[in-house]
């Protein structure tokens, strides 16, 4: 597991790590990039457009670490419906179509504050547990579909039953609560 | 790759979600905010299984995540939906009624 690139012995593999971080500093600058867009931006319907460029890359590093059907899944439920339903809630909510005004608490200092700590104080702990340690993606065997519908359906088969039951729940529970009286 | 690449974009964008969750006062954003912590927690799972060769266990916590995230939204929005019924604003400095 904690190979080191050079000692990788042939070239194209060498290129295939390159070209892999690339693309990971690629999307990464842009995710990060959009996320602030979500929660800086006084539009709130660019808010949800800039939420679908996160979650796109999120589902691209999904696929630089090897796990496609969880990307495929990210994409199918959070772009196709997760962002579909942010947007029904504001237009149902009636936001201004354009810029609006007293999205942001007044004093957003303490939330920076906040923020800015809790990114140094788990940069510092995340830098000193895993400061070299090596995902050997390419080393790893690829993931079927197979193989992961396999573990739901026998060693995850109870968490996969009590997801069940929780999202009927959630779905009366949602119809229930917006239902009018 | 290294895992620490993945490691702290997974805790900028965790972080930056929660800016979003104490910034914003518009109740919509907030869960769009907390979309963002839980997309950062799935990174950090899968690259954690990446890095562990157990790529299976963690894509099958990933995809409960995101099915948890989905019912979590959807409740939330219908939450939502009913706070600006009874009081015409999603503004949740005007949720105050637990104030005396």
């Amino acid at each position: 597991m904690i190979t080191t690139v050079a000692s990788m012995v042939s070239a194209p593999v060498l290129g295939a790590v390159v070209a892999q971080n690339v693309f990971f500093y690629l999307i990464a600058a842009v995710m990060v990039i959009a996320a602030l867009r979500v929660v800086t931006t006084s539009n709130i319907v660019h808010a949800a457009l800039y939420l679908v460029v996160v979650l796109a890359g999120v589902a691209a590093q999904f696929l630089l670490l090897g796990a496609e059907f969880v990307g495929v899944t990210q994409v199918l439920v959070y772009i196709g419906a997760v962002i579909v339903l942010f947007l029904f809630g504001i237009m149902l909510t009636r936001a201004k179509v354009g810029n609006e005004d007293g999205l942001d608490h007044d004093n957003v200092i303490p939330a920076i504050l906040t923020a800015v700590l809790l990114v140094l104080v788990m940069g510092y702990a995340v830098v000193d547990f895993a400061g070299d340690e090596e995902i050997d993606v390419l080393g790893n065997s690829p993931t079927t579909v197979e193989q992961v519908s396999d573990s739901i359906f026998s060693t995850y088969i109870v968490a996969f039953e009590a997801i069940s039951v929780l999202l009927l729940a959630a779905l009366i529970g949602a119809i229930v609560v917006a239902r009018k009286e | 790759m290294y895992l620490v690449q993945f490691l702290l974009l997974s805790s900028i964008l965790f972080c930056i979600g929660v800016y979003g969750v104490l910034a914003r006062r518009n109740a919509v954003l907030v869960l769009m905010s907390i979309e963002l912590i839980l997309n950062a927690v799935n990174i950090n799972l899968i690259a954690f299984g990446a890095f562990n060769g157990a790529q299976i266990p963690a894509e099958v916590f990933a995809l409960f995540i995101i099915a948890v995230a989905a019912a979590e939204v959807g409740v939330g929005l219908a939450l939502v939906l009913t706070i600006y019924r009874n009081s015409k604003s999603i503004d949740l400095h005007q949720v105050d009624l637990l104030k005396g």
